[in-house]
């Protein structure tokens, strides 16, 4: 037995608790630590580990001055590392001080289980930076943690084991489950940002760009990361149909290529050819190009479609975003380009790459046929000496020139330029496309998984009464970089991510199930966007609800889920619950209280019958056949209704 | 018994009323109080407060940054707090409150009321509080299909029964987002005894039988008998021959030697011998001094009051009876 204050605020936690909620708070912001100026981790290790120190020489708190001084510091230095206080990072690197700060402060349950609820605030902070399975199980557990260290602060009597409160914060997170899905699936969610969000908020994003210039894709090509996945209702097409469209790149400045700053729109989208319908889940990119197979032939939902056959989000794609596709393969558009707009595909920078051009004229006096031409520049591509390879030699001053007929080895981008060049100087319009080729099979989830290393570069050309038609000179190049992918195309000296060349089977397998189930975490977990709410509850048949009626099922729902949850919590209580027969027993014992015979809660009821009888020997015969009674149903295995009737009848009729 | 502080302005009455038909109280309650489920009230604590709105900068941010996991942890650190409702509840629900002994004590100091709390249920019950005042309380964890007794100290201000009044049981376990808490007002009492006068007169001098006096103040003279040692005997009247007599001194307990005034010579504590002016309690102080000092001399007194004699007796319940007298003189009926 405690005597305590009667409100949380003043109680004094124990250094069992300082210590839980250090663990808790470091672990919290490990991830951040190891993100962080180096500076500013160091400085918040110090800060609990001096709490911790603390701890142990039983030493007095830091002077308040002190603090206020680290912290001024501490803004100081972060305002000078990020300039600004409010940025994404820099208000995470604050956070963590102040929490440091906090931690070193905390004498009380207050400020303990304030500590706990910032550390889960920030655990949050961390889906910033990332939201894979691992990251989630992580936070999981610190939450857990920090849970767990809430519930040890409430021990007023003996410590019952570190094991008692982890338990018990693990089973009020199991028992919220139902509660936590019904609000994930069903809480009005809004389309964020609401509000403007700092600059450096998607840092870091990969993906193509506006332009090309020489070894810009190059890095892409080294990368990992998923650009998209694409699952198709019926066959997956072959392999050299598998070119997924994104920027058109039309300018060339004699190094770099870019795409044109406004492009007409068109509702004109091709509908003949093969039709191929897929979904396509695109990774977060921060541009606002949406993949598809060449060429598309609807427009998804807040996007519209350019004349040159991109597909632009109205706004950056700055999250997972996933939509529903047709294309039409194999096919051609815009046959009824006029020629101002065609005219701009065939310029080029004056005095620049003569050889090539000379090579121009020189095809085209032979062929005046734009199709033979194309045929025999192809040829040549595919017989003369060309490599394929991502180290290319550097190019200079006439990058063409040199590659075509000096150096000839380099990948897509190198091909896919001088071909463009090579076409416009023989006034073919040509224009280079960048997008992705190809993409990985996965057999365990049925989609194709593209990643920046499929990223590639092409060229179309537009063609009399043709309109514009796709030419890969790589392809002439390298038939297997477009049949079999990047890895069978280059020589194995030449790097590349791990993961995309498949040298080992099982490893090959693993990655296969791994990216599946990250597939479908993306899809079900991560991509749970307000459209995909809209459509899950268009499915369960409210597709036109009124707010009210969403308003209701949310509540209905969570009704439920409380039901449930209190159904698990309350289980415990059960037993205690008075069954009829010990309620009839209990009208019983209340009557011989009006005698003054008050039976001991610990008192058995044959004990208590005898002490009834010797005090009020006149009730004898009366008490003794009810204890009797009672003693049989409730004790002796008896039961039945006329049983229970009996005794009741006998209870209600017994009278002092 | 109307709660502390109640005013005797119209609003006051009707805050008391609304309390009453809100909280049940209804008076203390005869034997053992139930919690169920009806009388066991939950509200948030402030902590409780500030973690929604963690939880809703939570949501906030990651509506602002598009989380879906920050969705997730949100949804399941807020289910959780709804869940530790639950828990918080039940820690409370359905414990059985009793009433325990109460030792006298006198007045100006702190009456030990003992409760005792059964839990009839497979769980631990963890920091359970019980307060009266809001000023401390005390804690106590009661396992499974077990009975504990707390004790509650509360101050003995005046003479007399004194009750608890209404205890408040609060719990703030497991979490401490919320307090679940529950009303008892026990039907018990516990005697206060008068405050002894301090300093007091010296004892009255015995009544002489016959009048003549004489110098056997002290009533230590005549041998009456034996009686086992009571803790408090003074060592000069243990029988120490017949406890050197008896070579099984372990198993024998000490023998007391008692005294008895003479025959003739009788010591009253009586109300009239005080000075006339001296007011009742005054006299009840003296009073309750006198039979504390003559019990601790070993002495046989007896006890005079208006309407109420105790005849001469010494001992440990006798000494009981006169405080009880002293501390019910003059009571209504209702407090007697």
């Amino acid at each position: 037995m405690v005597s305590l204050p009667t409100t949380l605020n003043t109680r004094i936690i124990g250094s069992r608790d300082i210590l839980w909620l250090s663990a808790g708070f470091l672990l919290a912001s490990l991830p951040h630590l190891l993100r962080m100026p180096i500076w500013i981790s160091v400085l918040a290790v110090a800060i609990a580990g001096w709490r911790l120190l603390q701890l142990r020489m039983h030493s007095k708190p830091a002077a308040k001055w002190l603090m206020v001084l680290i912290a001024f510091a501490a803004s100081v230095g972060i305002l000078m590392q990020y300039r600004t206080l409010f940025g994404r990072d820099a208000g995470v690197a604050l956070l963590v001080i102040m929490l440091a700060l906090k931690l070193l402060e905390t004498r009380n349950q207050r400020d303990g289980m304030l500590l706990s609820f910032l550390g889960c605030f920030l655990l949050v902070t961390n889906f910033l930076h990332s939201q894979t399975i691992p990251t989630a199980v992580y936070m999981l557990g610190c939450a857990w943690l920090l849970v767990a260290s809430l519930i040890g602060m409430q021990y007023t009597g003996a410590w019952p084991g570190w094991r008692q409160p982890v338990r018990r914060a693990g089973v009020l997170i199991l028992q919220g489950i139902p509660l936590m899905l019904v609000l994930f699936l069903l809480f009005p969610r809004l389309q964020g940002p609401l509000w403007g969000l700092p600059q450096d908020a998607y840092a870091g994003l990969s993906g193509l760009s506006d332009n090309m210039s020489p070894g810009s894709l190059n890095s892409l090509i080294l990368s990992d990361a998923v650009a998209f996945r694409a699952t198709f209702s019926g066959k997956i097409p072959e392999p050299k149909d598998l070119y997924w469209r994104g920027p058109v790149l039309w300018d060339y400045d004699g190094k770099t290529w870019t795409a044109p700053r406004i492009v007409q729109n068109t509702n004109d989208l091709p509908d003949n050819g093969a039709q191929i319908e897929y979904t396509v889940t695109v990774e977060p990119h921060n541009k606002r190009w949406l993949f598809a197979l060449e060429f598309p032939g609807i427009r998804p939902p807040r996007s519209i479609a350019t004349r040159d056959m991109q597909l632009l989000s109205f706004t950056p794609v700055r999250s997972r975003l996933r939509y529903d596709m047709t294309s039409s393969i194999g096919t051609a558009y815009g046959a009824d380009d006029d020629r101002s707009l065609l005219e701009r595909n065939l310029r080029l920078p004056a005095d620049t790459n003569p050889r090539t051009h000379a090579f121009a004229q020189d095809l085209r006096k032979k062929f005046p046929n734009d199709r033979n031409l194309v045929a025999d520049v192809l040829t040549r591509f595919r017989n003369e000496n060309f490599v394929y390879t991502l180290s290319p030699p550097l190019l200079g001053e006439h990058p063409v020139d040199e590659f075509l007929f000096e150096t000839r080895r380099g990948f897509c981008e190198h091909y896919a330029s001088a071909f463009t060049v090579l076409m416009r100087a023989a006034g073919i319009p040509a224009r280079v496309v960048t997008g992705y080729l190809g993409g990985e099979i996965n057999p365990v989830g049925e989609y194709i998984l593209v990643r920046q290393a499929d990223a590639h570069a092409w060229v179309e050309i537009w063609l009399e009464n043709t309109g514009w038609v796709r030419v890969d000179p790589t392809a002439a190049v390298s038939p297997a970089r477009v049949e079999r992918g990047i890895a069978s195309a280059l020589p194995r000296s030449d790097p590349l991510p791990m993961f995309v060349r498949g040298d080992f089977a099982l490893l090959q397998r693993m990655r296969l199930t791994l990216d599946s189930v990250t597939y479908t975490w993306n899809q079900w977990v991560l991509g749970y966007t307000p459209d995909r709410q809209r459509r899950l509850l268009s499915y369960v048949g409210f597709s036109e609800a009124t707010w009210q009626t969403l308003a209701f099922l949310l509540m209905f729902c969570a009704g439920v889920a409380v039901l449930i949850g209190a159904g698990f919590a309350l289980r415990d209580l059960r037993g205690v619950r008075e069954d009829a027969v010990k309620k009839i027993y209990t009208r019983f014992c209340r009557k011989l209280e009006q005698r003054g015979l008050l039976r001991d809660p610990a008192e058995g009821p044959r004990v208590f019958a005898q002490r009834a009888a010797q005090q009020h020997p006149e009730l004898t015969g009366a008490v003794n056949e009810i204890t009797t009674l009672y003693v049989a149903l409730r004790y002796g295995g008896e039961s039945g209704a006329s049983r229970i009737q009996d005794f009741k009848n006998r209870v209600r009729t017994f009278s002092v | 018994m109307p709660p502390a502080g109640g005013s005797p302005s119209l609003f006051g009455a009707l805050k008391n009323g609304v309390l009453e038909w809100m909280f049940q109280w209804r008076g203390p309650e005869r034997g053992t109080i139930v919690l169920v489920q009806r009388r066991v009230f939950i509200l948030p604590t402030r902590q409780g407060l500030l973690f929604a709105g963690v939880i809703v900068l939570m949501l906030i941010g990651s509506v602002n940054y598009d989380l879906s996991l920050g969705f997730i942890l949100a949804f399941l650190l807020g289910a959780t707090g709804i869940q530790s409702l639950l828990h918080t509840f039940r820690n409370m629900a359905n414990l059985r409150i009793a009433p325990g002994r109460v030792q006298p004590v006198f007045a100006g100091e702190q009456a030990q009321f003992q409760i005792r709390i059964a839990n009839h249920a497979r769980m631990h019950r963890y920091s359970i509080g019980l307060t009266r005042d809001k000023l401390g309380a005390v804690y106590v964890d009661v396992p499974p299909n077990d009975e504990i007794t707390a004790t509650v100290s509360i101050p003995a201000i005046r003479r007399g029964w004194l009750r608890p009044g209404r205890l408040t049981l609060f719990t703030f376990f497991p979490v401490g987002l919320f307090r679940a808490w529950s009303y008892a007002d026990l039907d018990m009492r516990g005697l206060v005894y008068p405050a002894p006068a301090s300093p007091g007169l010296a004892l009255p001098l015995p009544e002489s039988g016959s009048g003549d006096g004489g110098v056997h103040g002290h009533g230590h003279d005549e041998f009456s008998g034996l009686r086992p040692y009571r803790p408090g005997d003074s060592p000069r009247h243990i029988a120490w021959k017949v406890v050197a007599r008896d070579d099984a001194l372990l198993n024998k307990p000490l023998l007391t030697k008692q005294f008895a005034g003479r025959a003739d010579s009788e010591l009253w504590l009586a109300w009239e011998l005080l000075p006339p002016a001296m007011d009742t309690e005054n006299r009840i102080a003296h009073l309750t001094r006198w039979v504390i000092d003559a019990d601790a001399a070993g002495l046989a007194y007896g006890l005079r009051l208006p309407g109420l004699t105790l005849p001469i007796a010494n001992g440990a319940m006798h000494r009981g009876d006169c405080l009880r007298a002293l501390a019910l003189h003059g009571l209504a009926a209702d407090h007697a």
